[in-house]
């Protein structure tokens, strides 16, 4: 029998005898990286399969979303950082093992087009709310963007050359929503010290909770029963494998060395265990996929409870990773 | 660097000599002492001190998820932080396994350097000259004429969580 009694002269704040050095805006980003990550997805998949005028949501009216919150997160990132004033460094340098530097540059590629996508649908915007609600208030703003945009000569020149290339930027664009929606979860398992994060496994997971999210958030927004019953349909497909891709990362954790069981523990009878299995995987996934099902064989559930839920679900999952995998190590003290 | 638990009393010197010498700002630590029991009363009780820093690893995690390669190894093998590429984000905190790092209230991220700037004057880092009971060795690991090369070949020793891959290159003496 073995045990630590005393650790002397040891006071580092944030980091001993409980790390958290990463906390709410971190798991908040995330969430915005995956909604954005999804958005994007979905706007430049449709356009491909050219379904433009039955789809106008997803391709031309909520992608305006995408450049937002990005900015939003990155705010949220910078604020985040503790040696705020010299965030700049980080687009100084590539360190292609560093996942943080290439989802940041990735970040800051995908930019381009999340911000010039919408741009050229602006016009489309505004009518798709003008028939939608006459009164509502974005019209104005999109109005006045949109006579902003027509004056600005390089920016008219450069959107009627990104509409002329838009199919192969709608190509790039997929590929690199992926790579965004991997990014967020890949950031967490590069660290090894940190054994619940620690597993390939996360990539995938957080990518398809990123597009479930996003699926959800179309199916909200969209008032075409087709398009609503379509994202219905994805998202019940991209819960399933959510589930599938949890159970497998517990299994795989309980058949991996000791910290890697220990890591699960938190979640299978540990502290995280009522949080991750009540909120996460009964709200956010369990419950709304039942009321899925239940809508798609001609229940009148409303729309907005299941994609709140789903929302909510992909926040917190995120807010319980980020301080769960904290409070997993080597037991090093 | 090798430690010698079994002279170490857990005395807290290199604590403070550390804390001294590198203007640790108040509240934080480069360096810290474990005190470790075995057994349990009223069978053999065994007790040993350590003390213990970042690692200086063999195999980085910090400096590999460090995006602006602020987190670098330096000639010799020490991992330092260049302050004015640090952008504070905690990733090398979160990667290493020790806890040995710290965010610095002026925003970068900072730890133990061996105190390189002593050792450039030919001189020892400071837990090492200031310890009263001589346990910590210090020298070039390559060299296998040097006192920690021949304590390391003479004694039984142990690392932390080598499990953890890092090839950490504090050994401790058994």
């Amino acid at each position: 029998m073995e045990e630590i009694l005393n650790v002397s002269g040891r006071v580092i704040p944030h980091v001993y005898p409980h790390l958290e050095i990463w906390g709410s805006a971190i798991a908040i980003y995330l969430f915005i990286g995956g909604l954005a990550a999804g958005l994007l997805f979905f706007a430049n998949f449709f356009y491909l399969s050219g379904k433009q005028n039955s789809m106008p949501m997803t391709i031309k009216v909520a992608p305006i979303i995408t450049p937002i919150i990005i900015s939003l997160g990155l705010i949220l990132l910078v604020f985040d950082l503790h040696h705020k004033l010299y965030f700049w460094q980080l687009l100084l340098h590539i360190k292609m093992r560093s996942p943080m530097s290439w989802g940041a540059w990735t970040l800051s590629v995908i930019m381009i087009p999340a911000i010039l996508w919408p741009l050229t649908y602006l016009e489309d915007t505004i009518d798709y709310l003008k028939k939608r609600n006459d009164k509502c208030k974005l019209i104005g703003l999109f109005t006045w963007a949109n006579n902003l945009v027509n004056k600005i000569k390089p920016l008219v020149l450069l959107l009627n050359f990104f509409n002329k290339y838009k199919k192969l930027a709608a190509y790039l664009t997929i590929y690199l929503s992926i790579i965004l929606g991997v990014y967020t979860g890949i950031l967490l398992s590069a660290f090894n010290a940190r054994p619940l994060w620690n597993t390939s496994i996360l990539g995938p997971l957080f990518l398809t909770s990123g597009v479930s999210t996003a699926a959800a958030l179309l199916m909200w927004l969209s008032n075409n029963p087709l398009e609503r019953k379509l994202y219905s349909k994805i998202d019940l497909f991209l819960i399933a494998i959510e589930l599938f891709f949890i159970i497998h990362m517990f299994m795989g954790m309980q058949a991996g060395g000791n910290a890697q069981v220990e890591a699960a523990q938190l979640f299978l009878g540990g502290p995280f265990t009522a949080s991750f299995w009540v909120l996460v995987v009964g709200l956010g996934l369990v419950i709304p996929a039942t009321l899925e099902i239940l809508e798609l064989s001609g229940f009148h559930v409303p729309i907005g409870i299941i994609s709140f839920l789903i929302l909510f679900g992909g926040l917190l999952f995120r807010f319980i990773m980020i301080y769960a995998g904290q409070a997993s190590s080597f037991h090093v003290l | 660097m090798a430690m010698d638990t079994r002279k170490c009393v857990g005395c807290s010197d290199c604590v403070v000599a550390c804390q001294t010498e590198n203007n640790v700002p108040l509240g934080y630590c480069r360096d810290w002492i474990v005190e470790t029991v075995k057994g349990s009363y009223p069978e053999t009780v065994k007790m040993h001190f350590a003390s213990e820093r970042c690692m200086q690893c063999d195999n980085t995690p910090c400096v590999r998820t460090c995006p602006t390669g602020a987190s670098h190894v330096i000639e010799g093998g020490i991992v330092k932080v260049t302050h004015d590429e640090c952008i504070g984000c905690g990733a090398c905190i979160e990667a290493c396994p020790y806890g040995a790092r710290y965010v610095h209230p002026d925003g970068y991220i900072d730890k133990c350097t061996f105190c390189d700037h002593r050792l450039e004057q030919g001189m020892n880092p400071a837990c090492v000259d200031v310890c009263p009971t001589s346990c910590l060795i210090f020298g070039d690991l390559d060299d296998p004429r040097s006192p920690v090369s021949k304590a390391l070949q003479e004694k039984d020793w142990y690392v932390l969580a080598p499990e953890a891959g890092t090839n950490p290159q504090l050994y401790f003496l058994k």
